[in-house]
């Protein structure tokens, strides 16, 4: 009861558990001496190197790198600066003083970011996908009884070490790799060795809509990096998989069920909640892989001949913003889809 | 076939005459089950020899001459067989060295950031405190936000690091330890390293699995909270944090990001990997003052074969401990 009573005091006020907390942590209070208010104390005391680490090495740098984002930067005196041409910004007629300089040049100056941007976020939108269809069926055959099907688990989660870090960017990220692995592409398409180029055009010949068959060739095509990025996610269908109790298939197969409609009815409502989770750790798996062009475009900015860390860091809090409109919008599509299905 | 789907009409009749009295129903789902084997049999063998094939591929690329990397009858066994590759890999990598400064920064870096994710995880598990949505909230935050965004933020605090103004007044400038090993490791003692939020995250979701009976009675008994969180809790928690220390250090083994930016003192491998092309013509030229080209066939061959030195550690501790990784990330995965 008490408990409930506490849950609508914290609603009352945003600000109740900010006091609470003064009263909890600051001795000479009436709730500093209570059990609860040693609990929390304990509490803090364990969670205290998170809160240390969260406010020096994220929250300031953070601020700092926004504000950086907004200035003009010095590399040689170290100075930030902010100056005219970063222009104030005109809103209904009232000039606020906003010095968005960089986030323009960012988008209307640098040559790559726009199309590598885009780029990176129609590549990630069919990979999520297609991760997540992939990674749900080996699960569900994974889950199944047959021969070899430890060796399988084991081989299928290979590549949470094997793509990790430096490792899938480290092939091509050579310029001259590159340039070779291009003209080994269309050496392959002229010569007809592509299978998947070759069923694309016979496909689009036979007038087939062809914009839905370009994605599914995509997906075809990317297919070794879907691979390569989905251990985690199988093993977390995997293991919910296995937490569904074998008597309700045994009760669906009593009552007549086929295979097909048990899976329906069954495996795939209770372990949809784990697509969400999946989800999300796909999307920010493939936002911060180390052979994302847009990355690679950051870190050529700031290290490279531009040395701009302004814009450099403007480019990373647009791609951030990005990536947390991706996760928002995904979350909510997938969150509304279970609620609808259950 | 299974026994227990099986209708047993007599007890000695072959399978065709038991086929011809359920009216050819036994053979169809003979067929359908043999079909349905075959089917996913090959298709997991597909995508096992997808995720397997590369490393063969570079295991038996590294036996070759560079001339047999253009002879195209040669797919996987050299016909010229040579160790050389590997010696010129060893010294463009700068081998043994960097190979053992990864191996102990990992070790160190991954037991720094189990010890602070331990604690961390089980004071949001346990605990209840004012402001703990807030303080939860900022570890999701902590695993979404990419390090990209403050990473010349962190390469500014680390060359001018300062506490509160007391190396300036001391010593009369702040320090910069950009290129030692300590900004990293605060970072893995407060829970900054890499993903460590998603190890939060998974170590929170099994303690919280565990029943609360086990810590009541210890604190019956008069354990203190640290005493009983070492002695009840941490046993029982081994495989998890074994996990996670696995994870961490094989994510530090290969990762770039951080050695970049925060050991650049140390030569370590997945750097020395990365810039490896650069060396190259200066390593081939026999003259001391100029660099050749080096082609296109070779750079990528030995570029694979230090891909090969990196991960083939990793293999051989995966093969031990492919149980740890596995299991316990299904034990704290499924609660969600």
């Amino acid at each position: 009861m008490s408990k409930k009573k506490k849950q609508k005091k914290y609603r009352e006020h945003w600000y109740s558990g900010i006091t609470e907390a003064f009263q909890m942590l600051v001795p000479g209070n009436k709730i500093y001496r209570t059990m609860a208010g040693r609990r929390a104390r304990t509490g803090y005391r364990f969670i205290l190197p998170f809160i240390i680490g969260f406010l020096v090495f994220m929250l300031r740098p953070m601020i700092l790198s926004l504000q950086m984002s907004l200035s003009k930067i010095n590399i040689l005196s170290g100075t930030m600066s902010t100056d005219a041409t970063m222009g104030p910004v005109n809103i209904f007629g009232i000039k606020f003083n906003f010095p968005y300089g960089n986030y323009s040049y960012a988008f209307g100056t640098d040559p790559d970011f726009n199309r590598l941007l885009v780029d990176e976020i129609s590549r990630m939108a069919i990979n999520v996908i297609a991760t997540l269809i992939l990674s749900f069926v080996i699960a569900v055959i994974l889950n199944q009884k047959f021969k070899g099907r430890i060796i399988c688990r084991v081989i299928f989660f290979l590549p949470v070490i094997l793509s990790s870090g430096v490792l899938p960017g480290i092939e091509n990220s050579n310029y001259v790799l590159n340039l070779m692995n291009s003209v080994n592409q269309s050496i392959q398409e002229s010569s007809g060795v592509n299978i998947s180029a070759a069923l694309q055009d016979l496909l689009s010949v036979s007038g087939v809509g062809s914009g839905v068959f370009d994605v599914i060739f995509q997906m075809i095509d990317a297919i070794y990096d879907i691979v390569m990025a989905s251990g985690i996610q199988i093993i977390v269908f995997l293991s919910g998989l296995q937490s569904i109790s074998p008597s309700l298939y045994e009760a669906a197969d009593v009552e007549g069920c086929s295979a097909w409609e048990s899976f329906w009815k069954i495996t795939f409502p209770m372990v949809s909640p784990l697509l969400l989770v999946n989800c999300i750790y796909t999307i920010i798996d493939f936002f911060m892989k180390n052979d994302n062009q847009v990355i690679e475009h950051i870190n050529e900015v700031m290290y490279g001949v531009q040395m701009d860390l302004g814009v450099a860091s403007a480019e990373s809090w647009i791609y951030f913003g990005v990536a947390l409109l991706f996760i928002g919008i995904s979350s909510i599509i997938i969150t509304g889809a279970v609620k609808s299905y259950e | 076939m299974s026994k227990d789907n099986t209708v047993f009409i007599g007890k000695h009749s072959s399978f065709r005459e038991r086929n011809r009295r359920s009216g050819g129903y036994l053979l169809r789902r003979r067929i359908k089950q043999i079909g349905i084997s075959v089917f996913r049999g090959l298709l997991m063998f597909g995508l096992c020899f997808m995720i397997i094939q590369p490393m063969v591929n570079r295991l038996a690329m590294s036996f070759m001459e560079e001339r047999d990397l253009y002879d195209s009858t040669i797919i996987l066994l050299p016909r010229h067989v040579t160790l050389q590759n590997y010696v010129d890999v060893a010294n463009l990598t700068s081998f043994p060295t960097s190979m053992l400064n990864t191996l102990w920064i990992s070790l160190l870096m991954s037991l720094c950031q189990v010890i602070s994710t331990t604690l961390v995880a089980y004071g949001f598990a346990r605990f209840e405190f004012p402001l703990k949505k807030f303080w939860f909230a900022c570890v999701v935050a902590l695993i979404v936000i990419p390090p990209q965004t403050i990473q010349t933020a962190l390469y500014m605090t680390f060359s001018r690091f300062d506490i509160f103004g007391i190396f300036q007044a001391t010593t009369g400038a702040p320090l910069s330890i950009r290129s030692s090993i300590w900004p990293y490791v605060m970072m893995s003692l407060t829970c900054m390293g890499l993903k460590n939020g998603l190890y939060i995250y998974m170590l929170r979701q099994y303690f919280k699995g565990v029943p609360e009976s086990l810590e009541e009675a210890a604190y019956v008994d008069g354990c203190s909270t640290m005493h009983t969180f070492v002695k009840i809790m941490l046993p029982d928690a081994l495989p998890v944090i074994a996990s996670c220390f696995l994870f961490g250090f094989v994510w530090q083994w290969t990762d770039l990001f951080y050695s970049r930016n925060f050991l650049s003192g140390y030569t370590l491998y997945a750097v020395q990997m990365s810039t490896m092309t650069t060396r190259m013509g200066r390593y081939y030229s026999t003259s001391l003052t100029d660099a050749i080209t080096v082609t296109t066939g070779r750079s990528l061959q030995l570029i694979s074969i230090a891909v090969l030195f990196c991960c083939i550690p990793l293999i051989i501790l995966y093969c031990f401990t492919q149980r740890t990784f596995v299991e316990s990330l299904a034990m704290t995965g499924s609660k969600e």
